[in-house]
């Protein structure tokens, strides 16, 4: 098979692909065709798109060439192509939140942090595979198809922004964007080996972010060097008159820290975040992370204890389907997407569209959050769990009184095999370590920490102050200048 | 580890919640939520024995209070683009089944 793929610029990261372009050393064209090859090459072995835009790519590409040759490339990312989670809105292309919901939906809008990608001038190559309405830890619950692991193709690459994560270790795109309502950017981002931010919640509008759990979700980029999550959440984060949660506050520069290194840090390592159910390959690959920050200065404090933290998954399962009940009222069949007709009554209708239009983790937890908050079980359950989640909140600022960063496992084991979690509880067993930072709403990284079993990546995750994304990512930066993971699999330098 | 209760829920419950949400389900759908349900519900029972006596609840993952736009008139999206992904429309409508009995 002939190729035009330039292997040397698959491997590239926005921060070295936006030098390459200001030094004439590569188009915008050449860098948007070799990616968008490399998923035609690619793509029916991983399956990470829903939808893929090769034209208007290609045409913005030419007019990205056009201003990088007249000198006016001024916008950060000008050229640079990337992925979008198909739970965001794009206008005039097709967004299905991985649902038959929204099998035909074309959004007439644009999600806020789309149009700031766009005025920052990078590409989308297309929207990418999910659970649907991000419920789920596998991308096994897409109503399209599963997602497979670029590390091991009989695997999952985590979820629910498992196709986000799959295009990064694929090379199929620079970066990409997800959301992370319990997990589903930084465990994905540990299945696959790559790098993946949940930012404050709060610091990125949601403004066309279809809504899953609206006090919890967060949209956050994946990428394959913390240098360029970095850049991303420059790009997207921000005040924005569309979405009233979002904090008014002016940016900082997320790059400040970036080289400060980690002398004299102060890391917590709570022992509720290296518990029961962590498989003792992560657990040693863990090990090995912390004894590596000791080892370059940080002080790893393993006493600080956060009894409620185990708490976290139940009020989760509490809060999150509640939420989504209320959330996914608004598929009716009447406005847009799927609408059965031919029923008795109106009801009738709206009764057969949402039972063929969501999948079967969508309806357990719509029919799991209309338990919660009906009367009778909303003060025991409802109320409850957003008691516990202050007391969770409480015990974060604690810690976060006298330690700079929390540092953790991002899921307790590599990633599984397709079809191998079939109780749904044990599927949202995977989310243990990453559901207490969206509980308190706290950023949280995952980075590349190494391997474990069946040579699959194994993430270290670390979670920040409110609002201190920049302490975080220097945080990360410096792990990752010590380890230098590599964040693809095998053969993809090199290779035709 | 102790086994949830599988009768916790009946059939005919959950069939009246999936009347709440409007969600059609079938008769394997009913039984195979019936014990799902008692399942995840099982595991977060322990939310129950935390003393919260005295917290008040947390809302969010911020600490957002009401934010107040300027009474501006600001453009809003195109009819035809929004009716455009409607399942069923006549002329400028939305078409739905008749809402009110008309017997």
């Amino acid at each position: 098979m002939t190729t035009s793929i330039d292997s040397d610029l698959l491997t590239i990261t926005l921060a070295e692909g936006r030098q390459r372009l200001l030094n004439g050393e590569v188009t915008s064209q050449q860098l948007t065709k070799t990616f968008l090859d490399r998923i035609a090459e690619t793509d029916d072995d991983i399956r990470a798109f829903v939808t893929v835009t090769a034209e208007s790519a290609l045409e913005q590409a030419a007019e990205a060439d056009t201003l990088l040759s007249s000198g006016d490339a001024t916008a950060p990312l000008t050229g640079l192509p990337i992925g979008l989670k198909d739970v965001l809105m794009t206008r005039g292309v097709r967004t299905t939140a991985g649902s038959r919901m929204l099998d035909s939906l074309v959004p007439p809008y644009d999600a806020t942090v789309v149009s700031r990608l766009r005025e920052a001038g990078a590409i989308s190559l297309g929207k990418l595979n999910m659970d649907e309405f991000a419920m789920g830890s596998s991308t096994e619950h897409s109503a399209w198809f599963p997602t497979a692991n670029p590390w091991d193709h009989e695997r999952v690459p985590g979820g629910s922004s498992g196709g986000s994560a799959a295009a990064v270790a694929a090379r199929q795109c620079i970066a990409t964007l997800g959301s992370d309502t319990g997990g589903s950017i930084r465990q994905p981002a540990s299945f696959c080996g790559v790098v993946g931010l949940k930012p404050t919640y709060g610091r990125v509008s949601r403004y066309g972010l279809i809504a899953f759990a609206s006090s919890l979700d967060q949209i956050g980029p994946f990428t394959s060097t913390v240098e360029d999550a970095t850049l991303l959440l420059q790009a997207i984060a921000g005040p924005d008159p569309l979405d009233s949660t979002c904090y008014d506050e002016p940016l900082p520069d997320f790059s400040e820290r970036l080289d400060r290194g980690i002398d004299g840090l102060r890391v917590a390592a709570p022992k509720e975040f290296f518990g029961d159910g962590m498989d003792e390959d992560v657990s040693a690959a863990v090990e090995k992370a912390l004894d590596l920050l000791a080892a370059n200065g940080a002080i790893i404090d393993r006493t600080p204890s956060m009894p409620s933290v185990p708490m976290a998954l139940p009020v989760y399962y509490i809060l999150a389907p509640s939420e989504c009940s209320a959330n996914l009222a608004r598929f009716d069949g009447v406005k847009y997407g799927y609408g059965a007709r031919g029923g008795e009554s109106m009801w009738a209708d709206m009764e057969a569209t949402r039972q063929h239009g969501f999948g079967r983790e969508v309806k357990r937890r719509i029919l799991l959050g209309a338990y919660a908050l009906s009367a009778g079980y909303y003060d025991a359950y409802y109320l409850q769990a957003q008691k516990v989640r202050t007391l969770i909140r409480r015990e974060f600022d604690r810690v976060f009184a006298k330690h700079d960063v929390i540092v953790a496992p991002t899921a307790p084991t590599v990633a599984f095999r397709q079809g191998e979690i079939t109780d749904p509880y044990q599927m949202y067993l995977n989310d243990i370590y990453t559901i207490p930072a969206n509980i308190a709403g706290l950023p949280a990284i995952s980075v590349p920490g190494g391997f474990g079993e069946g040579g699959m990546p194994v993430g270290l995750q670390f979670v920040g102050q409110r609002l201190n994304e920049t302490t975080l990512l220097g945080v990360a930066n410096a792990y990752e200048q010590l380890t230098q993971w590599p964040t693809f699999p095998p053969g993809i330098v090199g290779s035709t | 580890m102790p086994d949830a209760d599988d009768t916790r829920f009946t059939n005919a419950q959950v069939r009246h919640l999936a009347s709440l949400v409007r969600i059609e389900l079938t008769d394997s759908e009913v039984e195979e939520f019936r014990s799902e349900l008692a399942s995840i519900l099982f595991h977060i029972d322990a939310l129950s024995e935390i003393d919260t006596t005295g917290v008040p609840p947390t809302n969010n993952g911020a600490d957002l209070l009401n934010v107040q736009d300027d009474d501006a008139s600001v453009p809003a999206m195109e009819r035809e683009q929004i009716l455009a992904n409607a399942p069923q429309r006549e002329d400028e409508y939305f078409r739905v089944h008749a809402v009110l009995d008309q017997s």
